[in-house]
């Protein structure tokens, strides 16, 4: 802040408390007056006349005291302009006080769990309750409390993994976020609603679902011009790719017939936001090796 | 009696009662106009685009600001939840600010990024089927409606006016670039968005 404001912003200030304290004194009755007609405002409307009496004195220096509250304040607290205050207080300075505290609190127990690798992690009942609240407050809201996903969520405990389960993929995961990207129609944009039919009742035979036969049997060769860079010849998808296996009957998007065509069609995009940043790499560690508790 | 100079002149009287609140607004306000780090846009903030300027009208329309803040205060308990706490930098471009003075939900400065697209979009449908002890009302609507083309041109150069730094381009094009949107997917961008530029926790 510049000088002046500085200036302005300080004259304002005790030029109100001053202000405050002259007009208090200015205005004060004189208390020792004891005429009749001084007692009263001097009117009298229908017979009422109105006292006019001095403000009770606790209440006059209870005012006062307000006015020198004010200066005690000032001069403890940032007030006025650039001048810091006694106690040197500021609201960014109570909050690094505050994390340095925590740090102090905690530091010790994270490090010793950051460090830690992953499968060891999770044998600690320690680490999994903290990973537990970590969990609950940071990746429930999308794959429940008990982690076992929903539509479009992935389910965390079954063992099935779109982008790896082993501890170094989930640190990935956590770390950097995954984009799930399916376009439509995979890499056959110009597929024909008879091919889309062939192809998702291909799909459903995978996992020996209710399915139309023929349309079943002419939708491999459709499976592979249009599926098969992602989810493979075998169709167990492919975790560099985050591409789901299609065999397993496990289904992030639904398993009947209309979802699976629904996909086809529109294909699928969706999100694991990143949360490297966001928690500190030792709460990832522990929240990692939570998810890995979860399925092992 | 010097009080009934003033209690008999109401010229006076206003003039005395302006002078007397002044004080608070010239000590506490004017100043900050003068103030860098409260005019000046933090390093990388960028104005909405139209879509998400349309989304944030959406947002006030729907009254979010009314249990929603979008200030994240410096206490430990608030960045651990939320994030860096808020910065007046990143508001220079917001006419009004909404950061709201109470919270019936979570504060969402910095939700941008926080879950995903599909996230979003599934809780403000439903926000039961992906929070179920949440109170939030549904507002299915947004999926529905497009978003209002019209008047989008209008605001942008509104806020060009205003000084928001918007190239003559962004705002002819503005109209083009939200026609036939869902209004789910304006208020999405704009969610996305918030509080990206200052990503790091401390």
């Amino acid at each position: 802040m510049s000088t002046f404001w500085s200036i302005w912003i300080s004259v304002i200030v005790l030029g109100t408390v001053f202000g405050c304290w002259w007009l208090l004194y200015a205005t004060r009755k004189n208390q020792t007056s004891d005429t009749e007609t001084d007692r009263t405002m001097g009117h009298s409307f229908d017979g009422i006349e109105e006292y006019d009496n001095p403000l009770p004195k606790w209440w006059f220096y209870l005012f006062l005291a307000t006015c020198i509250f004010a200066l005690g304040y000032l001069a403890l607290y940032p007030g006025l302009g650039n001048y810091k205050g006694l106690l040197g207080w500021s609201s960014t300075g109570q909050w690094e006080t505050e994390m340095q505290q925590a740090d102090e609190k905690y530091g010790e127990l994270y490090a010793k769990f950051g460090d830690t690798p992953v499968p060891e992690l999770a044998e600690i009942e320690d680490a999994m309750r903290m990973g537990q609240r970590l969990f609950a407050n940071n990746c429930a809201t999308c794959h429940g409390s008990a982690g076992r996903g929903s539509l479009g969520f992935p389910n965390l405990t079954d063992d099935d993994w779109l982008y790896g389960g082993d501890p170094d993929s989930i640190l990935t995961t956590l770390h950097q976020g995954r984009n799930g990207n399916m376009p439509a129609m995979g890499t056959m944009p110009n597929m024909t609603n008879e091919q889309v039919d062939q192809v998702v009742n291909y799909v459903l035979s995978f996992s020996d679902r209710e399915r139309d036969a023929e349309a079943a049997e002419k939708g491999e060769e459709v499976y592979a011009q249009a599926c098969v860079a992602c989810h493979g010849p075998d169709a167990k998808g492919n975790q560099a790719l985050g591409a789901p296996n299609l065999t397993d009957d496990t289904w992030l998007y639904g398993s009947t017939y209309d979802w699976i065509r629904e996909t086809v069609v529109n294909g699928r995009q969706n999100q694991m936001p990143a949360q490297g940043g966001r928690l500190s790499d030792d709460q990832i560690q522990i929240l990692a090796a939570y998810v890995y508790s979860l399925s092992n | 009696m010097k009080h009934e100079i003033i209690e008999k002149n109401i010229g006076i009287m206003i003039v005395l009662i302006i002078l007397t609140i002044s004080g608070g607004f010239l000590a506490e306000v004017v100043p900050l106009f003068f103030q860098k780090s409260v005019n000046e846009p933090i390093e990388g903030l960028e104005p909405l685009s139209a879509l998400e300027q349309e989304g944030r009208d959406i947002y006030i329309r729907e009254g979010c600001h009314v249990c929603h803040t979008q200030q994240i205060r410096p206490f430990r308990a608030e960045t651990e939840r939320y994030g860096h706490y808020s910065v007046a930098g990143e508001f220079v471009y917001d006419r009004p600010f909404l950061w709201g003075s109470k919270r019936t939900g979570p504060d969402l400065a910095r939700v941008g990024g926080r879950y995903s697209d599909a996230w979003q979009r599934q809780h403000l449908y439903d926000p039961r089927s992906v929070v179920p002890e949440s109170n939030m009302p549904a507002f299915p609507w947004l999926f529905e409606d497009r978003v209002d083309h019209t008047a989008t041109e209008a605001k942008l150069r509104t806020l060009q006016t205003l000084g928001v730094p918007y190239t003559d381009e962004q705002v002819a094009t503005a109209a083009e670039e939200v026609r036939g949107k869902f209004e789910i997917e304006a208020l999405v961008a704009y969610l996305q968005q918030l509080g990206t530029v200052i990503s790091e926790k401390r």
